[in-house]
């Protein structure tokens, strides 16, 4: 109800997207579009969910978090080595510790961009790389495997409530989370004044480098809790884990209409893109294809997802260079009366 | 007009702080640093021929940062460069298995990254679509063609004088790779500050708007760098391949991390519009040592990550926060 | 009974003093008029009382306590609002999203009290939407709206917190002669509720019809005050420019040459319609219009910034085609643009490079830079402007406002052009530089160049044009010969009379 009339129009386009991928994919290969099936891509997918609304928090702003993926592994690496030395930590403390690792990772890039003014993209490459070296250093080059998890490390995430397995229930929790965050705390709507217009969002008391920080610190969280999630659900801890993800989630985002520009994004939007990239990922091998073409194939659905919003922006008659216009461009033969 | 006669100097009277503050002697400073240190740590750092060998770490990467430096100048960035690679790298591996020859193959290697380029150019000033976005897409859709073509095999049959590029030596030891890259410096230097393309590439850079207002082609500026970024992406992709005398898909994976970092440590603002080919120059060489010294002392490359990721955020954050501190 | 007061108050940026020891009293029900030209200090004084600049000595009281804003919220706090020249809004957000950014109402009760309550904050924006009696949707994305919209909406903004002070800067800029009507009403309307209204314009006719008294600055200086009914027009104008009207334009007539640039039938789709006009060696023709007549747009087709659905274009009698500036350039045509910081200067590059950069090429006799020749060229056109820097390296960022525009004219005359397009040449600049770019008009003129100056200042264009050319909504309404044309006649073509 708040969304823009553009991002409305993209979770339409993308939902009957989906429905047409579903429908090809059922075509072939009916057995895709069992409850089971489908719960399985859902679960699949859960990670790049959560992942990708963080993501998109810190796009609105106009920035970009490339570290995420670095973020995870460290913290996963983090609880593994924990779960391996002290098995008889309870299942809480992973719980609580996972999103706290992340959130001071997060952070560090927070308090780079807000307060010493570095671009987002210089920070975040540099700690993408940081943080994947830390987890050498850390680990000493081994892997935790399956065995040398405790119980409990492992079986959280699939234990299931209502039929539906613990991690799916943290997914829906933390997007649920998101969207009432984004759309309904005034420092929700903020960072989309943020992104949207700086200078203006100053003028009206926001304060900008406060919600910067804010959401690097919120991505690097949710980073963390699916750092914990993703070496869980694999059962294995490597320093290579999630390696390029960061790519991935960002391309759930612009798939969803997030614009890289800030300012505009939905969580419904993310979370089709995201469900888009996932529905691909588990469709293939079902219909026999190779594995191999999914990076080809969402380089592919990017680059259309793009092409098409800067379509959709054309048409409404800018100027070729944005900055060129004055605050005048508006069709000038088309003037209401205001009627008195 | 005014009446009073006004006198303005050609130039600034230069100071000594002017040359010390310059990026690329902070960076020479950092270089001796390096060389120091690993000299100390290790006997073998400062023999002639390890040294001109290291340089096989990183030549195929600096060839690209030299490109990607005039990319990042006009406010652009390309990090499809590495699967660009690996694009060319695995047409060049079909045409060798059909048996094609070496100066066939080294052709097909260069179209491969000059067409892959002009598809990032043309998709970015066509619709106006941040580069970052266009080349996030292609850089998965670039290196999905090679999962598509290759899956997890390998292509190995290259014809023996195929290797000459990426392993042989010319005079005194030194590495054709190498010399090529001090060639391609020497080039991009000279274009970028000695000629009216390089003014015109800075101005682009600092403001895109008023660069237009002034009657240059923008967007046909940017088209072709993206082009020529993408050549010398299929130029490393030829050196590679034959240096390493193998195709996997997974070639060069996360190259276009290193090549950005070694170009905004050099001194390029990510913003646009500053920079040097002499600082990127110089960066290349800082990194490269490290990598070598590190590797003498026998420390995994992905810990030298942590070292390049800190000494990146460093290299911007220091100045910074020392000017806000002169400031006071 | 007094709700605001400034002493003392200065403000330096780097090289200009933007305020000097300002004062400034505000009583509660009364509209002040807030006089100055371009660059005296209404803007700065502005964001001093919006919190966004911070003064550097003196004191505001309200309520005759001293207070001290450390950011835009401090100021909204203590009752100012402001409705801001430029539109700072959030063009991808609702209509009601705007007006309440940074303070949405929430739910207040319940466990989820802070929430945003999306109700009330649409109801609200309905009403105070209806209160300016104007009809536009709560829930319109801002892209969607017209330029007088969103001024609206600003206004709305403004009004619907419960201020007791409102700025208004240069409210009617952008509206029709209809819509300013409305905005009297608003403003008397506020008066009534007891507000102080701080009402920045540079129309005298709308100063005289709602001010209650008056405050003059010049050169960052207070320079008077008073009451409305004691002061005349040329009194203020003569307080607010120092000198009398007609010593302010040094108007250089010469003989009008034979046509230069002919334009018939120049259009676009969305911005303009019909422009055709005639150009003489050494005329000045006026454009005047309120802001979003289309002016800039038609001179930028013109120029090759963007391309015209039809239309002809002749210099010299030959016809030419102009796709891009490179083009427009070579035709002989140069665009001096309005917006000296984004579409101008080239900040951070040096005085040099920035009068080169669109001859560069030629300047330098080809593809390798020869600094000398370059520095040369900098000097005999910076020089002819009277550019004042310390060194021709130095970048144009450094430069005073009205040195960043010598430079551009500078720019644009190494060119060699045949016509020369001055878009708001004189905005924000300082009273020296303003004359002295009149000045150098003249000049131009009696180098048998003919000039189009674009314009919204309406002394400018009376006093400098040969010829005044009035557009209206993308059309053009009038034409006047310098003779023939009376402020209130172009005022009246310019708002949409007849």
């Amino acid at each position: 109800m708040d969304l823009t009339a553009l991002a409305r129009r993209r979770e339409v386009v993308l939902l009957v997207l989906i429905a047409l991928l579903l429908a090809a994919v059922g075509a072939r290969a009916p057995v895709f579009l069992t409850p089971a099936s489908l719960g399985d891509v859902l679960t699949d997918t859960a990670i790049l969910l959560m992942l990708a609304c963080g993501q998109m928090a810190v796009i609105l702003t106009r920035g970009i978090d490339l570290s995420v993926a670095s973020n995870m592994a460290f913290t996963g690496m983090c609880t593994a080595l924990l779960s391996k030395y002290h098995p008889e930590l309870p299942i809480a403390v992973t719980l609580a510790l996972a999103p706290l690792i992340g959130f001071c990772l997060g952070a560090v890039n927070g308090a780079l961009i807000a307060w010493v003014k570095i671009p987002p993209i210089v920070v975040t490459l540099g700690t993408l790389s940081a943080y994947r070296g830390m987890i050498f250093i850390l680990s000493g080059g081994a892997s935790v495997v399956t065995h040398e998890f405790s119980r409990p490390y492992l079986d959280f995430p699939r234990q299931s409530l209502f039929g539906v397995s613990a991690l799916l229930w943290i997914a829906l929790v933390v997007c649920a989370g998101m969207a009432v965050f984004l759309n309904f705390s005034r420092t929700g709507r903020s960072l989309y004044a943020v992104g949207g217009n700086p200078l203006a969002a100053r003028y009206v008391g926001i304060g900008i480098e406060r919600c910067q920080f804010l959401v690097y610190c919120l991505s690097g969280a949710i980073a963390g809790l699916c750092g914990y999630l993703w070496v869980s659900r694999y059962a294995i801890a490597f320093t290579e884990v999630a390696f390029g993800y960061e790519l991935t989630v960002i391309a759930a985002c612009v798939i969803g209409g997030v614009s890289v520009a800030g300012g505009i994004g939905s969580v419904s939007g993310c979370l089709l893109g995201g469900l888009f990239l996932g529905i691909i990922g588990n469709a293939l091998p079902v219909i026999q294809v190779s594995p191999f073409w999914q990076m080809a194939i969402s380089g592919f659905v990017i680059l259309c997802a793009v092409i098409v919003n800067s379509r959709s922006e054309a048409r409404k008659g800018k100027l070729i260079l944005r900055e060129t216009e004055p605050p005048v461009p508006a069709p000038l033969q088309v003037r209401p009366e205001t009627p008195s | 007009m005014t009446s009073l006669r006004y006198e303005v100097a050609d130039r600034r009277k230069a100071a000594a702080a002017d040359f010390w503050l310059r990026w690329e002697v902070l960076l020479l400073v950092l270089l001796g640093i390096v060389m120091l240190v690993n000299s100390r740590l290790s006997p073998w750092f400062l023999d002639y021929y390890n040294l001109l060998d290291s340089t096989f770490n990183f030549s195929e990467k600096a060839i690209m940062a030299l490109s990607m430096t005039l990319i990042i100048v006009t406010r652009d960035i390309d990090l499809s460069v590495a699967s660009i690679i690996a694009l060319a790298s695995v047409f060049m591996g079909l045409a060798a298995q059909a048996g094609a020859g070496v100066p066939l193959l080294v052709l097909i290697g260069l179209a491969t990254g000059l067409l892959a380029g002009f598809a990032n150019g043309a998709i970015i000033t066509r619709f106006q679509i941040p580069a970052i976005v266009v080349t996030i897409g292609t850089m998965s859709l670039f290196r999905g063609i090679a999962y598509v073509v290759l899956g997890d095999t390998a292509i190995t049959s290259y014809p023996a004088g195929f290797s000459w590029f990426g392993q042989s030596y010319l005079v005194w030891s030194i590495p054709f790779e190498f010399v090529l890259f001090l060639v391609l410096a020497a080039v991009f230097g000279f274009v970028l500050h000695f000629t009216t393309t390089g003014r015109r590439i800075y101005a682009i850079g600092n403001n895109p708007v008023a660069a237009r207002f002034s009657g240059i082609p923008v967007d046909r500026y940017r088209l072709v760098l993206f082009t020529l970024n993408g050549l010398m992406a299929g130029l490393a992709a030829v050196l590679l391949t034959s240096r390493i005398g193998s195709t996997r898909p997974n070639i060069a994976a996360g190259w276009e991390l290193e090549v950005i970092t070694m170009v905004v440590l050099g001194g390029v603002s990510i913003m646009g519009g500053s920079g040097t080919i002499s600082g990127v120059f110089i960066a290349v060489f800082v990194l490269g040592m490290m990598t070598f010294g590190l590797s003498l002392m026998n420390v995994p490359g992905i810990v030298m990550s942590v070292f390049v990721g800190v000494l990146l955020i460093a290299s911007i954050a220091v100045p910074i926060l020392i000017r806000r501190m002169l400031r006071r | 009974m007094e709700i605001l007061a400034l002493s003392g108050v200065s403000k330096s940026f780097p090289g200009v003093k933007a305020l000097d020891d300002v004062r400034l009293s505000l009583r509660a029900g009364e509209v002040m008029a807030l006089v100055g030209e371009n660059g005296a200090g209404k803007s700065t004084l502005v964001k001093i009382l919006t919190g966004i600049e911070k003064p550097d000595a003196g004191e505001i009281l309200i309520d005759g306590a001293p207070v001290d804003f450390g950011s835009p919220f401090d100021a909204w706090r203590a009752g100012i609002t402001a409705i801001h020249q430029e539109t700072v809004m959030f063009d991808d957000l609702t209509v009601a999203e705007n007006i309440h950014m940074g303070h949405h109402p929430t739910l207040g009760r319940g466990p989820f009290r802070r929430f945003v309550d999306w109700r009330a904050m649409r109801a609200h924006t309905s009403a105070v939407l209806a209160r300016l009696e104007v009809n536009i949707s709560p829930d319109t994305v801002l892209r969607e709206l017209t330029v007088a919209q969103k001024h609206i909406v600003g206004i709305a903004k403004a009004l619907s917190h419960d201020s007791r002070i409102v700025i208004m800067d240069e409210p009617t800029a952008a509206l029709s002669q209809h819509e300013i009507g409305e905005l009297y009403k608003i403003v008397a309307q506020l008066k009534a509720a007891g507000k102080a209204v701080l009402f920045i314009s540079h129309k005298f006719d709308e100063l005289f019809a709602i001010a209650d008294r008056w405050t003059v600055l010049r050169d960052g200086r207070f320079i008077g005050a008073g009451t409305i009914g004691d002061v005349t027009r040329d009194e203020l104008v003569t307080m607010m420019v120092g000198r009398r009207l007609d010593q302010v334009f040094p108007k250089v007539t010469v003989p009008i040459g034979e046509t230069v640039l002919e334009v018939e039938d120049l259009s676009h789709p969305t911005e303009f319609d019909g422009i055709s006009f005639k150009l003489g060696r050494g005329e000045i023709l006026g454009f005047y219009g309120l802001v979003g007549a289309g002016r800039s747009e038609a001179m930028q087709a013109l120029f090759g910034i963007t391309r015209p659905s039809r239309g002809r274009v002749r210099i010299a009698g030959r016809e030419i085609t102009v796709r891009n500036p490179s083009d427009a350039i070579r035709a002989g045509i140069a665009y001096v643009p309005e917006d000296r910081q984004i579409q101008g200067a080239i900040l951070p590059m040096s005085i040099t490079e920035n009068i080169t950069l669109p001859m560069v090429d030629r300047v330098n006799g080809g593809p390798v830079l020869r600094p000398k020749r370059e520095r040369a060229l900098a000097r005999r056109f910076g020089e002819r402007l009277a550019v004042k820097a310390t060194h021709w390296d130095q970048p144009v960022a450094n430069l005073s406002g009205g040195n960043q525009q010598k430079v551009l004219i500078a720019k644009w005359l190494a060119t060699d052009p045949a016509v020369i397009i001055l878009d708001e040449p004189t905005k924000g600049i300082d009273v020296g530089s303003k004359a002295a770019v009149h000045e150098f008009m003249g000049e131009l003129v009696k180098s048998g160049l003919a000039v189009i100056l674009v314009s919204s200042e309406l002394p400018e264009i009376l006093g400098m044009s040969d010829n005044i050319i009035v557009m209206h909504e993308g059309r053009i309404r009038r034409r006047f010969r310098r003779a023939e044309a009376t402020a209130e006649a172009v005022v009246t073509a310019a708002t949409g009379g007849a």
